[in-house]
């Protein structure tokens, strides 16, 4: 308790407090316009890491965080293009709602029902960061070599459509992070001395987060501008409240808990909680034509997601979603391990941002309730002029990192990699965790066999590891009963129906979407 | 006002706000008095997700009904373009229109130093006679 007020005071000093502020705006307006998220920009912001205080750019990072998950809600509401990919789902009924003249509720149950959720998770947060870092802390490095394939498997297999695509572009991170002579030897450094330190996180991530969105916009820049629904000042009626604080609160228990697997993300307690709010609701008519209970929960949720991600992040140091990994690597910029040690080793960090994240959560209240129309707004800026800027702070942030022109191709390079992976639907989360884990996972092996002597078998010698690999079997054979029983399902409707080809028109554009994660 | 000299039609730069509703009434007014075509030209560069200045597909179909129920002959242009002065000005040459109407609207300094203006560049490269309008 005296910690928790400890990192209020910290979280309340007028600088922390600025940079909350400043992390809230920025973070909901990369969640209004499609394309950005929350990664992108915390990426792009990765070199204020050299400049300001650990405590103070973590908090800015996790506003942003927050930011960007209020954010996307505006986007798939007014305009049916969901901001994030966590809000795909709100745009469903969202988007239905605003049509029929109710958007002021809509945003407003998105706003309020984010708060609830935020604050819900981040009292969860308190209660069990500490407890689970008391458990983690015993753990050896063959269960933390264990928990890391486990998330390398999970953020590849559970996560989007395709498993091959998902493997490819982890296989690829891996290849990336190996860049380098870290472990006494040079591997894949091409005689390059350059190249000798690696290639440094933030011009993967700033490549594949920004110039590869950049070059990928670029290629489409003009499409047919979309009809927004004008909206005014969010407001909720007395029936609207009764609809919604039950799907807040089913959306948080849905979020919270996903977000804090390995293989979280928002995506799938979204999906979750608006099938069980159409299966619940007392009017099931209106699903499908703007159901107020349909935007209450996925909302709900995946704000509880974002904070659910925190969970193994501080105690583990194991991202779960994108940003999550950029927030990792940032952690890393600072010499911190993020990691069972992390509570002890940087208490004042730790309760600062535990404490931040309700502030944050109630400045994100005050400016997206009141603000929504006004945030609309930014989705008049031209694509030209904002990549430009996004381009620019991208370059800027690659050279600052050692000030090397050769990191500038690299960044060019990677960008390239970036562009391609939409262009074939790769998911980018896969690469962009192996990138950052890799090295740890190589560590935690290394470590693993140097004390048992090169021993293999003590890879499987700790209870928690053996949990851990039979979990990962398990999936594994789900998932392959799965597919082989979808591929005999997909034969006999081929058989059935040969006029089915607009299906797979549909099926791209949804991974296009995946891939943006 | 001037007679136009040619009969060829009236091409109107539509924008969905009150200085296009202006330019359209005067083309339509115009259209009628001398039993010309009228071409409604909505154009976007369709590099922002939302712009304002782009009308929907519902009301430029209705304006199409509305105006063409008595009689006039009305044709509608909405498409994405490089740019929309240079595509109202393509659509009058093409058309070998007798007028082109467009709605101006103030602007700051600081519009002005950032911004270009369509109605301007429509007024200056024209090749017909340009009739500029303001709302009441």
């Amino acid at each position: 308790m005296d910690l928790l007020l400890d990192g209020f005071a910290t979280a309340l000093t007028p600088e922390n407090l600025l940079f909350a502020t400043l992390g809230v705006l920025l973070g909901t307006a990369v969640g209004v316009l499609p394309g950005i998220g929350p990664a992108m920009a915390l990426a792009l912001l990765l070199p204020v890491t050299y400049s300001v205080g650990p405590d103070s750019a973590i908090i800015m990072f996790a506003g942003i965080y927050y930011g960007g998950m209020y954010g996307g809600s505006t986007t798939s509401i007014l305009l049916n293009t969901p901001g994030e990919s966590s809000s795909v789902i709100t745009a469903i009924e969202g988007n239905k709602m605003a049509k029929a003249g109710r958007a002021a509720q809509a945003l407003a149950t998105a706003a309020i029902g984010s708060f609830v959720a935020g604050t819900i998770a981040t009292v969860l947060l308190w209660v069990l960061v500490p407890r689970v870092a008391d458990i983690v802390v015993q753990l050896g490095a063959p269960s933390y070599f264990a928990i890391m394939l486990l998330a390398f498997f999970a953020v590849t297999m559970v996560l989007g459509s395709s498993k091959l695509r998902g493997f490819i572009s982890l296989f690829l991170g891996l290849a990336i992070a190996m860049i380098g002579t870290q472990t006494g030897q040079a591997r894949l450094t091409f005689d390059q001395p350059l190249l000798a330190d690696g290639i440094d996180i933030v011009v993967v991530a700033v490549a594949i987060f920004a110039i590869g969105e950049a070059l990928w916009v670029a290629a489409h820049l003009r499409r047919k501008p979309l009809e927004i629904i004008p909206v005014g000042q969010p407001w909720m009626s007395r029936s609207d409240w009764r609809r919604s604080w039950k799907p807040w609160l089913r959306g948080t228990a849905y979020g919270f808990p996903f977000g804090a697997l390995p293989a979280g993300g928002a995506e799938v307690p979204t999906f979750l909680s608006y099938a069980t709010e159409k299966k619940l609701s007392k009017h099931p008519e209106e699903f499908g034509k703007g159901a107020i209970e349909g935007v209450a929960g996925p909302e709900a949720a995946n704000n509880a997601s974002a904070a659910g991600t925190l969970l193994p992040l501080l105690t583990l140091g194991l991202p779960t979603t994108a940003t999550a990994a950029v927030m990792l690597s940032a952690f890393e910029g600072y010499g911190i391990q993020p990691g069972p040690q992390l509570l002890d080793a940087e208490p004042g960090l730790v309760w600062g941002l535990l404490a931040s994240l309700v502030i944050a959560n109630a400045l994100l209240l005050l400016i997206n309730l009141p603000m929504a129309p006004l945030w609309a707004k930014l989705l008049r800026v031209p694509r030209p002029q904002l990549y430009a800027g996004i381009l620019f702070f991208a370059c800027l942030g690659a050279y600052t990192v050692n000030f090397q022109a050769f990191d500038l191709g690299l960044l060019l390079a990677l960008g390239l990699l970036g562009l391609a992976m939409r262009r074939f639907a790769l998911p980018v989360l896969p690469l962009i965790v192996a990138v950052i884990l890799g090295p740890r996972l190589e560590l935690q092996l290394t470590e693993a066999l140097t004390i048992s002597q090169g021993d293999v078998s003590t890879l499987w010698s700790e209870p928690v590891a053996i949990i851990v690999y039979a979990l990962m079997a398990l999936l594994a054979f789900v998932m392959g009963v799965g597919a082989l029983r979808r591929r005999a399902t997909e034969t006999i409707i081929a058989s059935r129906a040969t006029e089915s080809e607009s299906d797979v028109e549909h099926e791209s554009d949804v991974e296009q979407k995946e891939s943006h994660r | 006002m001037n007679t136009p000299i040619t009969d060829g039609p009236v091409v109107v730069a539509y924008a969905p706000d009150k200085f296009g509703r202006a330019a359209l009434d005067h083309g339509v007014a115009l259209a009628r008095r001398d039993g010309v075509p009228l071409i409604i030209v909505n154009d976007t560069r369709g590099d922002a997700y939302v712009d304002k200045r782009f009308a929907g597909d519902e009301e430029l179909a209705t304006l199409e009904r509305e105006l063409s129920a008595d009689g006039l002959t009305v044709s509608v242009r909405h498409d994405l373009v490089q740019d929309v002065a240079e595509a109202v000005v393509a659509v009058a040459d093409a058309e070998a229109a007798s007028l082109v109407v467009v709605g101006v609207r103030r602007r700051t300094a600081v519009g002005k130093a950032l911004l270009g203006s369509v109605a301007q560049r429509v007024i200056l490269d024209a090749r017909c006679p340009v009739l500029a309008v303001k709302p009441d």
